[in-house]
């Protein structure tokens, strides 16, 4: 069993008018089975209320589900006995930074996670210090959060999440907010603790750009997983991904627009690399 | 009706010790019925520049015109200039706040103490210009999707007749397909009404869809100003900046590097295909 894994997941919203009469029902998960082995990088995409952020708060049981069963490293995260296990292995990281960043110091923030765990002052400062250098931002110790830039913050907050040793970590469009710059920083730091240190990344996004490293791609549509696979195997189908509101990498749809016009390349093009590699074989032809 | 700006700069916390110098000696003219894309990364000092245009902020020093006046100006009327120019801010739909949809929109035109039936004609126009459709009129603004949210929220300030649009990030946290909706909404506001729109974006893609003119903010000063063609060509100045072109931009680079011969004048995916395929027609075509 993988790290985690989710068996016929459902989630039910009850919704209520103002006097709290139920006026219906809205099912925001509907039938998911996820199996993510420890070490992936899986992304999830989807357009806006598609059920990717619902899904997102069961993995570390901010949600529970109405139907189905999550099990986090073995543990099934309905048990209230498994809460604290379960949020001490899968961490979250979210949109918005301000919402997250509560010390007043950058340091004191990461080092509130562990602190709760009741961990010894001196392991405390250890993980700060690892953690800050994990995502680049030790130089900044000693800065106030309110100073620092979008792409900064999220760092700091995936710093706070990396000090609670997690062995997984779900970021909900960490870079919705941020600059170019910050948006790569962040996927940096987030693919770093994935190659180096082997923490399983859970990547939720708007950005098709940020997926193409992935193990493992997840598309979902009306609380349903309707596509899965490797990126190559996701992007190839342009005209699909298009009708779930979403779209391919810009090299991508070039390669696509190309090939519609006649010429012979491969499907599923994902980085420039490749794309310059298949045209200049096709020009010495 | 057009916006001058004369050597204008901007210093936060002046007589302090901790001053910082937002605008550098900024010259501009945006005429009417513009398209333009404001581009910096964070810090550069986009955000000062929009909130001096309707008056939010005063220049240090330097002037501002709007249609001739001078805006720092006692006997102008700031009022009318913030209606006349008007702001989205990012995360617009948190400023949603009334019952309906129809009544959230209704809100700015009743505070400028017009007609009720005047009030009406306004927001049912500013709903349809901002594409939101007639069945979500009666409904609470907070059952609507992020992108319905956002579109109900720039209606609101289409509602006030800006003859000026500014739109800081409107795509933020949008899905792909409304980004691409909401962007060709306002593309087409602005051909059939003739209004000025500035798009701050971090999205090189969508500023070079869409736009006529790009301005670029570096340290608070104005790096480049032209059409968005000749501004990414300096895609290795705008790197230095933290900046970028389109992806396509680098690809068509790379191909020529490596021995392709084709036309590096490129910043949208159709201007590439075209480009390539000129290329390899001219390489295939039987002598």
């Amino acid at each position: 069993m993988g790290i985690i894994k989710a068996v016929d997941l459902a989630f039910e919203y009850i919704r209520r008018d103002e006097e709290g009469n139920v006026e219906g029902i809205t099912r925001a998960v509907d039938g998911v089975n996820l199996d993510i082995q420890a070490g992936d990088f899986v992304a999830i995409l989807g357009h806006n209320g598609s059920g990717k952020s619902t899904l997102a708060k069961h993995l570390n049981a901010l949600l529970y589900p109405t139907e189905g069963t999550v099990f986090v490293d073995g543990k099934d995260v309905k048990q209230p006995e498994n809460i604290w296990d379960v949020r001490q292995t899968a961490g979250m990281v979210f949109q918005n930074p301000d919402n997250q960043i509560i010390g007043q110091v950058v340091e004191e923030d990461v080092g509130f996670g562990p602190e709760n765990l009741g961990v010894p002052t001196k392991e405390i400062w250890e993980r700060v210090e690892e953690s800050l250098k994990a995502v680049g931002m030790y130089q900044y110790r000693k800065h106030s959060p309110n100073k620092l830039s979008g792409g900064q913050k999220q760092r700091v907050s995936i710093a706070g999440v990396i000090a609670m040793h997690p062995k997984c970590i779900i970021l909900d469009e960490p870079t919705a907010m941020l600059d170019p710059n910050g948006r790569k920083d962040v996927i940096r730091a987030a693919r770093a603790l994935n190659q180096v240190e082997g923490i399983t990344i859970i990547l939720i996004t708007h950005y098709m750009e940020e997926v193409i490293y992935a193990d493992k791609v997840y598309v979902m549509d009306g609380g349903k997983v309707v596509m899965q696979g490797n990126p190559k195997t996701v992007f190839s189908q342009v005209e699909q991904l298009r009708e779930l509101r979403l779209d391919v990498p810009q090299v991508t749809e070039l390669a696509y627009e190309l090939k519609k016009s006649g010429l012979p390349l491969s499907d599923g093009i994902l980085t420039m690399d490749e794309l310059v590699k298949e045209l200049k074989l096709l020009k010495k032809k | 009706m057009s916006l001058i700006l004369d050597h204008v700069n901007h210093i936060y916390g002046e007589d302090t010790n901790l001053a910082v110098a937002a605008l550098r000696d900024i010259n501009l003219v945006i005429p009417d019925g513009q398209f333009i894309g404001l581009i910096g990364h964070t810090g550069s000092g986009k955000s000062t520049l929009v909130q001096h245009l309707n008056g939010l902020l005063q220049p240090t020093s330097g002037s501002i015109y709007f249609n001739g006046q001078d805006i720092s100006d006692k006997d102008f009327n700031k009022k009318e200039l913030r209606s006349k120019v008007g702001l989205v801010f990012q995360y617009p739909e948190h400023q949603l706040f009334e019952v309906t949809v129809f009544q959230d929109v209704c809100f700015g035109p009743k505070n400028l103490g017009l007609s009720q039936k005047d009030v009406e004609i306004r927001a049912y126009n500013a709903l349809k210009q901002a594409g939101v459709k007639e069945e979500q009129f009666y409904q609470s603004p907070f059952d609507l999707s992020g992108g319905q949210k956002r579109r109900v929220a720039i209606a609101g300030v289409l509602a006030m007749q800006p003859e000026v649009l500014i739109l800081d990030e409107p795509t933020a946290g949008l899905d792909p397909k409304g980004r691409d909706e909401i962007l060709g909404q306002i593309k087409k506001l602005q051909k059939e009404t003739g209004i000025t729109v500035i798009l701050v974006s971090h999205s090189m893609e969508d500023v070079a869809e869409y736009v006529d003119r790009i301005i670029v903010m570096n340290k608070g000063a104005v790096m480049f100003d032209d059409v968005p063609k000749e501004v990414f060509k300096h895609y290795e100045a705008l790197e230095e900046i933290g900046l970028a072109a389109p992806q396509v931009t680098y690809i068509v680079n790379r191909l020529k590097k490596e021995g392709v011969p084709v036309d590096t004048n490129v910043t949208t995916i159709a201007e590439a295909k075209d480009a390539i395929l000129k290329v390899f027609k001219e390489g295939f075509s039987p002598c």
